[in-house]
């Protein structure tokens, strides 16, 4: 438990955890945005994780030579960020999460995305993938008499990377609607579809199938996707995520703001509890300003099912007063002037 | 040695791979203690492979003759190219000692975003020696990265012309993997189990 002022490093303490994963961190900040300010000094964040009898050190931080490029090690080896999601398991909620049901897909997808990682960790090496190639593939598009040939190539590697993106979120969503089935009755209970073209194809079309299909639309596309400003106008990188509060059969952003966390919640307590069943080990959840905006029965709600998933969590507050419930159970630190000291 | 030729000399040693501004004032450190033994050495050692080092006018290799020493080497293999992004996946390959064949090497991979092109990569040249009598097999060695792997398609589709067999690395080669950081065991299998295209 974090408590201490609004600006005090809560928020970065949980963000230099969350590096630790893959990905840009809790904030989506690039690379250069992670350097303190007015410094050009490299950053670095390290941990010792146990489990069991095992420990690892997981390290992360910018590359002295080179402030864009972000370097990882596991165990004393230099190993990809992407090889950090291998070791753990992360998830979080912070209070940007609050308009996730209202602003565009994008945000949707990404969360998704990230919930998928805690299963796969080679969603994120997909998804990469997919990425290097739409963007290589926008370039020459945009860069006018674009070689067909060239082309050609980046679309079989979008075609082969995004299926296996689509089809990496079609499993996991099966998965997470039967945790959700067994969720707690504290949290309103999401219903949740992945909504998207390459998603829809491998609803009715075998992997194979849909790979050629998606690759012929891309290839019919191109002229389109010139038009559009080179981006291709379809693929999984379009997919929105629809979440529905089920019991009042209402859009999540239709729902109050309180609902929407608390769906939010359920969400994350599922994927969590999903997680931990099938890779043995509970993701880390850093939980930021969450407590606090709960009702007192669902705050406990919320402290009695971290109880049961038996990982670790952290938790900020302003206050250490909704926290009262986890005095014997957890530890307490205040944070003061980016300065951490046990209570 | 003034104050402008030392800043220009940890300037230009920090441009090398691997090395940062903090190593690489520690490299000019080293050299500056040890003038006799090092400093100077290597100083004759660059102007020596700066002035008679240059790129293979057939393969892209890099040696004091041309064409290099494994393009004249009559011993080897002359039915079979393996086309490789940079000369170090040629080291690479020369160390493991899998290959008897001769090299092609693209010098890059095609990429939009850094501005490399078709017309910036050794293919047309490759296309050239895939029409030459005697060439029955060209292996593409380039990285499982997008790049390397979109390069692949492009090269595979600018030979289909020649009839020339053209076959890509097997398994073993990690997503990403680069030639250089494999082991001589996994690029022995990756040789082996290569197949046609
Ligand atoms: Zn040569």
């Amino acid at each position: 438990m974090l408590t201490g002022a609004n600006g005090a490093g809560k928020t970065n303490l949980l963000e230099a955890l969350s590096l630790l994963s893959p990905g840009r961190g809790l904030r989506g900040a690039r690379l250069a945005e992670l350097v303190r300010i007015g410094s050009d000094a490299p950053w670095g964040v390290a941990a010792t994780l146990v489990r069991g009898d095992a420990t690892h050190e997981l390290g992360t931080g910018s590359d002295p030579a080179n402030s864009e490029r972000r370097l990882a090690r596991i165990d004393g080896a230099a190993a990809r960020a992407t090889d950090l999601g291998s070791e753990l398991a992360m998830l979080w909620l912070t209070p940007q999460m609050d308009r996730l049901f209202a602003e565009g897909a994008s945000a949707r997808r990404r969360f998704f995305d990230r919930l998928v990682l805690g299963l796969d960790p080679t969603h994120g090496t997909r998804s990469n993938r997919y990425e290097r190639a739409l963007r290589q593939r926008a370039r020459l598009l945009q860069e006018g008499r674009p070689d067909p040939a060239w082309l050609d190539g980046l679309e079989r590697e979008m075609a082969e990377t995004g299926v296996a993106i689509a089809a990496a979120r079609r499993a996991y969503l099966e998965r997470l609607v039967a945790a959700l089935a067994l969720g707690n009755d504290a949290f309103p209970r999401p219903a949740i579809a992945v909504s998207g073209l390459v998603e829809e194809m491998l609803g009715r079309a075998s992997a194979l199938q849909a790979e050629d299909e998606f690759r012929q639309r891309l290839a019919a596309g191109r002229g389109a996707d010139i038009a559009a400003g080179g981006t291709a106008i379809v693929g999984p990188h379009k997919s929105d995520v629809i979440v529905v509060h089920e019991a009042k059969d209402m859009l999540a952003e239709r729902c109050s703001t309180g609902e929407q966390k608390a769906l939010l919640i359920s969400l994350i307590l599922a994927a969590s509890q999903l997680t931990g069943a099938e890779r043995g080990a509970t993701p880390v959840l850093l939980l930021d300003e969450v407590a606090a905006h709960l009702d007192p029965d669902r705050r406990l709600a919320l402290y009695g099912a971290l109880e049961a998933l038996g990982g670790q969590f952290w938790l900020t507050g302003t206050e250490p007063g909704p926290f009262q419930p986890l005095l014997e159970k957890a530890q307490f630190f205040d944070v003061r002037d980016a300065s951490v000291s046990r209570l | 040695m003034s104050g402008a030729d030392l800043e220009k000399l940890i300037q230009l040693l920090a441009k090398l791979p691997g090395l940062g501004p903090r190593s690489a004032r520690r490299a000019a450190l080293t050299l500056l203690k040890k003038r006799e033994q090092l400093m100077t050495p290597l100083g004759e050692a660059i102007q020596a492979a700066a002035a008679s080092v240059q790129d293979c006018s057939v393969c892209g290799n890099l040696d004091t003759v041309d064409p290099c020493a494994v393009c004249n080497d009559k011993a080897r293999d002359s039915h079979t190219i393996c086309v490789v992004e940079d000369v170090g996946d040629l080291w690479a390959l020369e160390r493991s000692g899998a290959f008897r064949g001769r090299y092609h090497v693209l010098g890059g991979t095609l990429s939009a975003l850094d501005g490399i092109s078709p017309d910036d990569l050794r293919i047309a040249s490759l296309v050239r020696r895939a029409h030459d009598d005697g060439v029955r097999e060209i292996i593409l060695a380039t990285s499982a990265t997008v790049e390397g792997q979109a390069t692949a398609h492009y090269v595979t589709d600018r030979l289909a012309s020649t009839g020339v067999a053209v076959s890509r690395l097997g398994h073993g080669v990690p997503i990403g993997g680069e030639l250089d950081y494999l082991d001589d065991g996994t690029l022995t299998a990756a040789l082996k189990s290569r197949k046609t295209l």
